[in-house]
């Protein structure tokens, strides 16, 4: 029997997306546009560009799902020589914005090489454990450890904590699930906590001032605290019902700062309520669920450090946005996952996803 | 291709990697619970506190400010009314170098070194988000200037504003008193009287007189506007508005005409002037000379203008008509005649002599009258008329304090009238009690009240002290046949909102006890004083009846022996003339208290001025020389004749 040519086609464009997850994602992206048209005051601009760069990223998932992990895999070393060279040239010829360094001019337009690390250090460590994976000794830990703090110490120069963190999260994810021993981790917390005063006195003002308005927000209301107040104040009005979409009073007053992009999530939870963060954070918890499950059936040791790297981050993502946006976490620029306005995170997103169904694709039985 | 490692086991490793995701899906599902717990708490038990901080931050009030009420004399003609003028006005916390910022609006406008340093005085009392203005009633080119360069002076505002303005000015500052800004002062009284709300935006309130006493009335509700607004405070729509209430017009007694004849026959002379209607107890005229301009106090006054008004001799801030107190002299002896019927002290139909002194019996101290060989034998009727101190004398000494006390006080004196106006002096009617109070750290002898101490008070001297008003507020009752009104000046309020006017009662207060021929006899000795007493020289010409009674009031005691010479005395010592009257006698429509100070005989100073007074206010007669008026009679002792009460002494 003759397989007809559309069928084969269709075949092999289906192939590489995972279903289960692209109905998840399809969900969460319905519920982002939905909710962008309020955040932005109705209006279609950056519902255009956002359909736009998602459908760019959608093309680059969809070109990385193809591919096989192992093809990807190496380009590992490359890109994250690259990654790095860039956060070097950042150093010396970055561009500052609010006192941070963390641009690059490309002409036309501007990138910001941290971005890239998010996925390249990933990357970089399961390449790196899948070479040695069969020779593995404790120093190449201690490698593992150097390859991940070149380029959070560069991002932490920059400064930009938030970024430098979940770099560092998602380097050690892999760490942790290649094996890394739980004495070396329980170590690691024990000494990361004694030495939490030295780490407080090389912050910056604004990274303190941060962590101190999360603990009172009220001690600066128009400053740092603002944000927490007013983003608390959106949350806590919308109830367990919300108040409806578009009628977000302090959305559409202003009140939310950054309400398209980081603190997306106020302008939804007032909107929506309790019932519409249930909903949000069951569609995430299915989204980890699903590549968890592509995780735990990765062929491969690159496969599942990487499943499992991009999948803890997307879990990261979406924990400290909610948890600093509802006022249990400090101030960071995190990005709610494929809620938050903005083309780079999303392409980085997508990219992880993308990988993810292409490992998804090459699971074992 | 596989070879042993030492390190690494292939099946444990997988085995560890199945049990470290499990882990981490355990440690993702407590993370989301986590968050989830936290929304509970905002959305479902913080749900009302958040809800409350979204309607506040969402919603805020601007104030509208109501007009303050106006103030009308009794015929309609305005006596403080308001004006929109630009005010240049600067909110410190907006702005970054308040110096560089004064010194660039000085360029722009005429803001004088005195508007810099109310400025700053006003910028100690505020807070720092205040506006506060730097100069007032800006010129149209000015505000235009300010305006145009706005763009580069952030925190400067220049804002139409209501201003209060007394065309009037000096002439019905004492009446009328003066809004000021309001201070810390009357923040917390309103905050007590719970009206803080009530004052949301307002700058101003009343300080002193009319505009103090009717402050609620002329004030007015504040209305509000719900606006909502964004998070930087710009109003984005208007939700609901309620308008302000105008504050009422307040309708006086007051016939502004006549209180600027008053002014005019006064001219530059210190004194007092009360005019009542003695029908209903409204004050006519109300005139404390000199007085002030009450703009200087609208916007906070300058500590030089205020110490110069302070000290300035003639004391133009004390209101004299309501809080000054003097001896009534003479013009306390129809009240004292009221007082010896009443008790039996003296009928109606009882001559007695009026020699030239007296002297108290077991004494050698001699009480002179300023007739020098005295009036032989008049009765009391007479006796008023021409002034008697020796009849007197010898009266009061036979009753004694504790029958003069109760008659007298019956017509006010010694007692705050209560009209409508704050800080009324209750002056002095003196009695034995209240001489034990007064001197109460002193010995018992100073205490004592001696019987010779009734004998000067008597004659209106002595301890003797009341207001220009209660003498007013007397006269009209005795005018009046003994009854008693509230003297006040407001007549009516009329409402803002529904044109409707209050009238304020003109009920009786009471009715004096006494038979009417008692009234009838005292005021026939009054009449008398313009026909052929201490007033006749007044008196020449009346086209209508009119009854008086001059007085003489000493401000210092004249040694045993000395002579009076006013012209040897330094101004400020020489004695006050007083001037009580009311008519026409047969049905009174005006009774008056004038004293003048340092000037001599009542006859001389006060009386004209009364007579000019009744003759406006009754006849329409404008006098065309007022000095001419004035010189109708002496001005120093030499006529004895007209002048009854010369050297009226106090017991020493």
């Amino acid at each position: 029997m003759k397989t007809p040519l559309i069928k084969l086609i269709w075949q092999r464009i289906k192939e590489p997306l995972d279903g289960w997850l692209m109905l998840f994602l399809g969900l969460i992206f319905a519920v982002s546009m939905v909710l962008l048209y309020s955040a932005n005051n109705q209006s279609f601009d950056k519902i255009d560009n956002k359909l736009i760069y998602t459908m760019m990223a959608l093309t680059v998932m969809w070109l990385i799902a193809r591919m096989r992990p192992q093809s990807v895999m190496n380009f590992a070393p490359p890109i994250y020589v690259i990654g790095v060279l860039l956060l070097i040239a950042v150093h010396f010829k970055g561009i500052t914005v609010n006192g941070s360094t963390r641009w690059l001019s490309l002409g036309v337009t501007r990138i910001q090489p941290s971005e890239i690390l998010k996925i390249a250090l990933p990357m970089m460590l399961a390449w790196f454990f899948q070479k040695y994976e069969l020779s593995l000794r404790w120093w190449h830990y201690l490698v593992a450890a150097g390859l991940m703090l070149v380029p959070v110490a560069l991002v932490l120069k920059q400064p930009d904590l938030g970024t430098a963190l979940l770099i560092a999260a998602a380097g050690f994810f892999v760490l942790f699930f290649a094996g890394l021993p739980w004495k070396v981790i329980f170590s690691g917390i024990v000494l990361a906590g004694a030495s939490m005063p030295l780490v407080w006195n090389h912050l910056h003002d604004y990274q303190r001032k941060r962590v101190l308005t999360l603990i009172d927000p009220t001690t600066d209301p128009l400053g740092t605290g603002y944000h927490i107040i007013q983003s608390m104040i959106a949350i806590g009005s919308g109830g367990p019902w919300g108040k409806g979409w578009l009628n977000g009073t302090q959305t559409h007053l202003d009140y939310i700062p950054e309400r398209t992009t980081d603190f997306i999530f106020a302008v939804y939870s007032e909107e929506f309520g309790l019932i519409g963060n249930l909903v949000l954070l069951v569609l995430y918890l299915l989204v980890i669920s699903r590549a968890l499950m592509i995780t735990a059936s990765a062929q491969t040791l690159y496969g599942r450090l990487m499943a499992a790297s991009i999948t803890m981050s997307f879990f990261v993502y979406a924990f400290v946005n909610m948890g600093m946006v509802s006022g249990i976490l400090p101030v960071v620029g995190v990005p709610l996952p494929f809620m938050s306005y903005g083309g780079t995170a999303t392409v980085t997103l997508f990219i992880g996803m993308g990988m993810l169904m292409g490992i998804s694709n090459l699971r074992r039985n | 291709m596989r070879r042993p490692n030492r390190f690494k086991n292939p099946q444990n490793d997988e085995e560890q990697f199945e049990l470290r995701l499990i882990i981490a899906y355990g440690l993702i599902i407590l993370l989301f619970l986590t968050l989830l717990a936290r929304f509970v708490w905002l959305q479902v038990l913080q749900h009302d506190h958040f809800s409350t901080l979204a309607q506040n931050n969402r919603i805020s009030l601007v104030p509208i400010l109501p007009n303050r009420g106006l103030i009308l004399d009794r015929n309609g003609i305005v006596l403080a009314q308001n004006y929109s003028a630009y005010t240049l006005e600067l909110t410190p916390s907006k702005i970054p170098d308040l110096a560089a910022t004064i010194a660039k609006l000085k360029t722009l406008a005429d803001v004088t070194p005195r508007d810099e340093k109310l400025f700053k005085k006003l910028l100690g009392d505020s807070k720092n988000f205040e506006a506060v203005p730097l100069k007032v009633k800006l010129t149209d080119q000015e505000a235009a200037r300010v305006a145009a360069n706005a763009w580069q002076l952030p925190g400067v505002e220049v804002k139409a504003r209501l201003f209060r303005d007394y065309p009037y000015k000096e002439m019905t500052s004492h009446v009328l008193g003066y809004i000021g800004r309001i201070n810390q002062k009357d923040k917390e009284r309103l905050d007590d009287e719970d009206k803080t709300t009530n004052y949301k935006g307002t700058n101003y309130i009343g300080k002193t007189g009319l505009e103090a006493v009717y402050e609620d009335d002329l004030h007015g509700q504040v209305g509000f506007e719900e606006v909502e607004t964004d998070s930087g405070g710009r109003a984005v729509r208007s939700l609901r508005r309620t308008p302000p209430v105008n504050g009422n017009t307040l309708k006086l007694a007051l016939d502004i005409r006549l209180q600027e004849m008053a002014d005019k026959l006064f001219g530059q002379r210190r004194g007092a002037l009360v005019a009542i209607d003695p029908s209903t107890g409204g004050v006519l005229a109300f005139l404390s000379k000199p007085g002030f301009d009450p703009s200087l106090f609208i916007d906070g006054i300058d500590s030089q203008t205020w110490s110069a008004l302070n000290t300035d001799w003639q004391k133009p801030l004390i209101n004299r008509a309501l809080r000054g107190t003097y001896p009534p002299g003479s013009t306390f002896k129809p009240f004292m005649a009221m007082a010896a019927l009443m008790t039996h002290s003296i009928g109606l139909r009882d001559i007695r002599p009026a020699p030239g002194y007296f002297t108290l019996p077991g004494s050698s101290h001699q009480f002179r009258d300023s007739k020098k060989q005295g009036n032989g034998m008049v009765n009391l009727q007479r006796a008023i008329t021409v002034s008697s101190d020796t009849f007197f004398y010898k009266l009061a000494w036979d009753m004694g304090i504790d029958k003069i006390h109760p008659v007298v006080g019956s017509f006010g004196l010694g007692s705050k009238t209560g009209i409508d106006l704050d800080g009324e002096a209750s002056g002095i009617l003196p009695s034995k009690e209240w001489k034990e109070k007064r001197f109460a750290r002193y010995k018992p002898e100073v205490r004592r009240w001696y019987p010779a101490d009734v004998v000067s008070v008597g004659i209106g001297q002595g301890f003797n002290a009341y207001t220009p008003l209660q003498m007013a507020n007397a006269t009209a009752i005795m005018a009046n046949n003994g009854q008693v009104f509230k003297p006040h000046l407001v007549q009516q309020i009329v409402d803002s909102k529904s044109g409707e006017a209050r009238l304020i009662e003109p009920k009786p207060v009471r009715q004096l006890p006494y038979p009417q021929e008692y009234f009838d006899y005292i005021k026939e000795g009054m009449h008398g004083v313009m026909i052929s007493g201490t007033g006749a020289r007044v008196g020449v010409g009346l086209q209508y009846s009119m009854a008086g009674k001059t007085g003489t009031a000493q401000v210092v005691a004249i040694k045993q022996g000395a002579k009076y010479n006013a012209a040897a005395l330094a101004e400020q010592y020489r004695d006050h003339s007083w001037f009580i009257a009311f008519a026409p006698v047969e049905k009174p429509k005006i009774a008056v208290a004038i004293i003048v100070e340092n000037a001599g005989f009542g006859a001389a100073a006060a009386a004209p001025v009364a007579r000019g007074l009744f003759d406006f206010y009754l006849l329409g007669k404008v006098p065309k020389d007022l000095d001419g008026l004035l010189k109708t009679v002496p001005q120093e002792n030499g006529d004895a004749a007209a002048t009854g009460e010369q050297n009226e002494n106090a017991a020493d």
